[in-house]
Parts: structure tokens; C-alpha cells; sequence
């Protein structure tokens, strides 16, 4: 399988705070890896890495097998979309405003919307249930509702490769399922990669073909949800005791924390 | 579920304003000191006046009706793109100290020479062009020494930028020949002045320029609303997109400024008005900013000759008067956000 996403031993650091030193990370095409770790391990830099916004200090970033910083934005951007954790536009543009950026990639010189450019818009509004929202302003949604219209405006890129940071923390239970449905099924149905940073370790590890675990400027861990969420690896990374359960139907992990860990 | 027409409605939202500048156009051409009547307007329009009633029509009435809508239309196109550039509402090119920028120059270039502003009608523009672009590489620096901090010291800045260059053009001018006092003061505060149509044709060319070059911009600067990296992600280019439209809004800003000098809040004014109207989407915006900015100040100017006659005001006083309060209140509605 091809590889949609690639860091190989990547360093990178704000002013002198390091963040990562040595990142090895490879996606293959059409897969879904949640990664994971505490507050302060670096995910969103990972994430901002993978999308370009942030250039690393040694290493190399490929997308598509094609070194990252080589990509012109707006070439990037018609494969790689990115649902960033939070969205805070200085006007009040509606919902269906939002979702039309996401053709910006696509449109002409003038930029205006083709019928298809209209249509796919509407069928990105469609998948994530936001079509009865078009004419509200964003900025008067909940933050599910904001959340799942950026989620649109990334489906209507069209992209090959999606990066979300933290897609599902100011979700309620129901929408928070009904997003990582849709993303396993978009997934699956167009060959789309997605790459989600997240906390909640039983949802990732429910939905995500492989977890990579972050920790100390690396990845400690990086396989399937039920080789990587152990307790070792918990106690490890997240400094928490905890018991790991089976989910019933799937087979998966289930993490049930106990306790801090004590301090070493 | 409603699906708005696309295209087809900005479209006609802007023929409306277009319809909207036409009739305002029409009105102050009824408006001044020698009350022309309606039926005269008609006969005008008809080409069956006389001689003297045209020259005053079009001549001296006209030529400043076509020189307020030209300048409102600069400052209002100018002050929405500034806003979307910026991220905030209250930018304008007065505010940010554009405008002041641009009138220094423009000052600069006549006084040195010894000129008088009809004289050299490409040279003033021209330097005001220079002095604006300057203003803004002096602002966009003090921004860069703050990181990615907030455009509110942009806007602290701005302002104390255009009181040092209104302090120095009153001392260039007023040195040169203190009899200009008083029109330098009107230049100040921003005031229609009557100019020979070739100036005019000038000042248009340039500010039809700048607005174009917007207008390709426009679909660009709604992907700047939800930040630079957002923006980036949707495939913009963040620094050669603002730079662009920093460049040419200061091309509007400096020709609309190099003769008609420091009207304010302009560009405040009639893009609120407008994105609250019409929305926030710039391809609907930056037009309508522009059709509705011209109307705006064709009307302000007809009240500033009309509302004290037979004393004419600069067109400043009454931007002012209704810019002022709107700022702060929207400078209110600012701080109390989250």
C-alpha cells in the first residue's frame, strides 16, 4: 500500500521548547490512525506539521510520497483537508458560507461556484447533517454544530488525505458517534486517510485501524488499538492505572481508569 | 431546507446599489446654493439646457458629485478589504493611517515643488501611493515586533500615525503660505474640492484600478476570516494574498486622499452597513462597499454644501459626525466579546 503520509525522524521544536525529537510515523493510503497522548505531548504540532502550517527542523514530511514543503498551498490543499480543534471567523458568515470555503481549492479565477462546485457542497452538508443549518450564522451554532460544519466544509475539498484534532470534544455522545461513523464510512467508501488527534482513548481505539501512542518527543507505541492500549503503555504515558476491558461487539479495547499512577 | 441561489443573486443585490448610486447622483445634482429645479435636471439630461445652466450643472455641480462618488467608493472598497486583511471591523484607511500616510505625500510632492494640487493631477497620487504603502510597511513592522498579537495596537498605531503626518502637513503648508490655513484645514478633516475633469479622469483610473484588483481578490479574503493557517489550509497564500490587497487598497486609499484629503470613517461606516445588509462574503462586499460607499458620500457631500448654507462644510464633518459614534460602539461590542 502506497503511503499517504509519512515522518521520518522528524525534530521539531517551539523556540527552545522541544516538542519532538526523533518522529517516525508512516500512514498508508485508506487507513484511519488516531493518535494519541496527555495534554502537552505534541498532537496538534503533529497534526500542524502534517498539514504544512509548520515546517520540522530536521527530518522529512512526504504526503503522498512528495516531500510536504514542496507543495504549493493551494495544491495541498485539494488533498489534504483539516479540521482544526476549534473555529473563530471574524464574520458572521452562515453555515452554507463555511462549507462553500471548502471549494475554494477548486474554484477559478474569480472564484465562483460551478453547479457540481453547488452539489458537492449540498452532499458534504448531507453526510454530516448540517443541511437544515445552511442559513444560520456559524457563529450563533453549538460548538457539535460548528464542528460538524467545518467537518462539511472538509468533505467538500474533496480530499485524499484529513487531519482532524480532537474532532469530537465539544460533541455529545450521539454526534460524537455519528462523526467517527461517518469518517470510517467515508473512509472506506472513497479510500480516504484520516489522521485524528484524540482523548478519547475508547472511541479511537473503537473506530481507528491503528493508534499511535506519543510520548516524550516519539511515538512509544504504534500498532493495533489492542496491542497499544495496555496497561503498561497507560501507566507509561498517561501516568493512570487502569484495567483494560473488552467491547463486546467489537472486540475491541476498553480502557477503565482507576487511579493516578503513584508517583515513581 | 433552503439552498440560496448562488452567483445569480450577488449579482442583483449589486444592481440594486448600482440603481441606488444613480438616484442619489440625481438627487444631489438637485441640491446647492443656486437650487436648480427639477425640470432643468431633465432638460440636462435631455441636452436641451442653455449654456450657463449646464456649466453650472455639470461643470461645477457635477464634476464634484463624480469626484465624492469616486472617493467614497475608494475608501469603502479600501476600508472592507482592510477589515478582512486585518480580521477586524474597525479597520479603515483613516484609522490605520493610510489615509494620513497618503495625504503627506501627496502634500510633500506639491509643497517642495512649490505647486498648487491642480497643477501636477498624476504626481499627487502618485505620491500619495508612495506615503501610504509606506504607512503600512511602518504598521505591518510594529505588528511583527508583537508577534501575532491583535490588530487593535494596529489600529492605536494607525491613529497616531495620522496625527504626526496631519501635524506635518499643516506645518508644510501653512509655512509655504499662511493664508492656506483654512484650506488646509478643510484638507484635514477631508473635503470635496472643485478639480478640472482631467484630475478627476486621473484619481478614477487609479481607484478603478485598485477596486478591480480587489474585486479578484474578494473571493480570496473570505478564506482569511478564519485565520491565516485555516486559510492556509484551504489553499490560499497567506502573505502574497495580503500583500496583494494591502496594495491595493492603499492604491485607492492614496488617489481618493491626494486631493480631497482625510475624510474619515468612510471606510468604517458603509462596510458595516453593508455586511450587515448583505452578509460577509467578500465577492458581494468589496462591490457593494464600493457602489454604497460612493452613494454614501455623493449624499454626505450634498448635506455638508446644503444643511449650513450658504457655508460649506468639508464632507469630513458629517463622515465624522456619523463615524465617530458607530466606532465606538462597535469598539464596545468588541471588548465585551469572550
Amino acid at each position: 500500500m502506497a503511503s499517504a503520509l509519512r515522518f521520518e525522524s522528524v525534530a521539531f521544536a517551539y523556540g527552545a521548547t522541544a516538542v519532538f525529537t526523533r518522529l517516525d510515523l508512516e500512514v498508508a493510503e485508506g487507513e484511519i490512525v488516531a493518535v494519541l497522548g496527555p495534554n502537552g505531548t505534541g498532537k496538534t504540532t503533529l497534526l500542524r506539521l502534517a498539514s504544512g502550517a509548520l515546517a520540522p527542523d530536521r527530518g522529512r514530511i512526504e504526503i503522498f510520497g512528495r516531500s510536504a514543503g514542496a507543495i504549493p498551498p493551494r495544491e495541498r490543499s485539494r488533498s489534504v483537508a483539516v479540521v482544526p480543534q476549534e473555529s473563530r471567523p471574524a464574520f458572521a458568515f452562515t453555515a452554507l458560507e463555511v462549507v462553500r470555503m471548502g471549494r475554494a481549492p477548486h474554484l477559478g479565477l474569480l472564484g465562483i461556484e460551478t453547479a457540481r462546485d453547488e452539489k458537492v457542497v449540498r452532499e458534504a452538508m448531507e453526510r454530516t447533517a448540517v443541511a437544515s443549518l445552511a442559513t444560520r450564522p456559524f457563529l450563533e451554532l453549538s460548538g457539535g454544530e460548528r464542528q460538524r460544519v467545518v467537518l462539511a466544509r472538509a468533505l467538500a475539498q474533496e480530499p485524499r488525505l484529513l487531519l482532524l484534532d480532537e474532532p469530537t470534544a465539544f460533541l455529545d455522545l450521539k454526534h460524537r458517534l455519528a462523526v467517527y461513523d461517518l469518517l470510517v464510512r467515508w473512509s472506506r467508501e472513497c479510500g480516504i486517510t484520516v489522521v485524528l488527534a484524540s482523548h478519547d482513548l475508547d472511541l479511537a481505539a473503537r473506530f481507528a485501524d491503528r493508534v499511535a501512542l506519543v510520548h516524550r518527543g516519539a511515538v512509544a507505541a504504534d500498532g493495533r488499538p489492542a496491542d497499544v492500549l495496555t496497561k503498561e503503555m497507560l501507566r507509561l504515558a498517561y501516568e493512570v492505572e487502569a484495567e483494560i476491558g473488552q467491547d463486546p461487539t467489537t472486540g475491541r479495547p476498553v480502557v477503565i481508569p482507576i487511579a493516578p499512577s503513584a508517583a515513581p | 431546507m433552503s439552498f440560496p441561489p448562488g452567483a445569480s443573486s450577488r449579482l442583483l443585490r449589486l444592481l440594486v446599489l448600482a440603481l441606488l448610486l444613480g438616484a442619489s447622483m440625481f438627487l444631489a445634482l438637485g441640491l446647492g446654493p443656486s437650487r436648480a429645479s427639477w425640470a432643468s435636471l431633465v432638460d440636462l439630461l435631455l441636452g436641451r439646457s442653455d449654456a450657463t445652466t449646464r456649466a453650472i450643472l455639470v461643470d461645477v455641480r457635477l464634476s464634484r458629485i463624480v469626484l465624492a462618488a469616486i472617493v467614497g467608493a475608494a475608501l469603502s472598497g479600501a476600508g472592507a478589504a482592510f477589515q478582512a486583511v486585518l480580521r477586524n471591523p474597525l479597520a479603515d484607511p483613516y484609522i490605520l493611517g493610510v489615509s494620513g500616510g497618503a495625504a503627506l505625500g501627496a502634500t510633500l510632492v506639491t509643497t517642495t515643488a512649490g505647486l498648487a494640487p491642480g497643477d501636477v493631477p498624476f504626481a499627487r497620487p502618485a505620491a500619495a501611493f508612495a506615503g501610504a504603502v509606506l504607512t503600512l510597511a511602518v504598521l505591518f513592522r510594529l505588528a511583527r515586533l508583537r508577534g501575532r498579537t491583535g490588530s487593535m495596537a494596529l489600529l492605536l498605531a494607525g491613529v497616531v500615525l495620522n496625527a504626526f503626518d496631519s501635524a506635518v502637513i499643516l506645518f508644510l503648508i501653512t509655512v509655504g503660505d499662511p493664508a492656506r490655513f483654512q484650506g488646509t484645514l478643510a484638507f484635514l478633516v477631508g473635503s470635496i474640492v472643485p478639480l478640472p475633469w482631467g484630475a478627476i479622469a486621473v484619481v478614477a483610473a487609479f481607484v478603478m484600478a485598485g477596486l478591480a484588483l480587489l474585486f479578484l481578490l474578494s473571493h480570496r479574503l473570505n478564506l482569511l476570516a478564519f485565520g491565516e493557517e485555516t486559510a492556509g489550509h484551504l489553499g490560499l497564500d497567506v502573505e502574497r494574498t495580503t500583500w496583494q490587497v494591502v496594495i491595493s487598497a492603499s492604491l485607492v486609499t492614496a488617489a481618493a486622499v491626494s486631493f480631497t484629503g482625510l475624510v474619515g470613517f468612510v471606510g468604517l461606516i458603509v462596510p458595516h452597513a453593508a455586511r450587515a445588509a448583505l452578509g460577509p462574503d467578500h465577492r458581494v462586499l468589496v462591490p457593494a462597499s464600493a457602489l454604497g460607499g460612493a452613494a454614501f458620500l455623493v449624499l454626505a457631500d450634498a448635506g455638508a454644501r446644503t444643511v449650513a448654507a450658504p457655508v460649506e462644510l468639508p464632507v469630513g464633518v458629517i463622515t465624522a459626525l456619523v463615524g465617530c459614534p458607530l466606532f465606538l460602539a462597535l469598539f464596545l461590542r468588541r471588548l465585551r466579546e469572550p
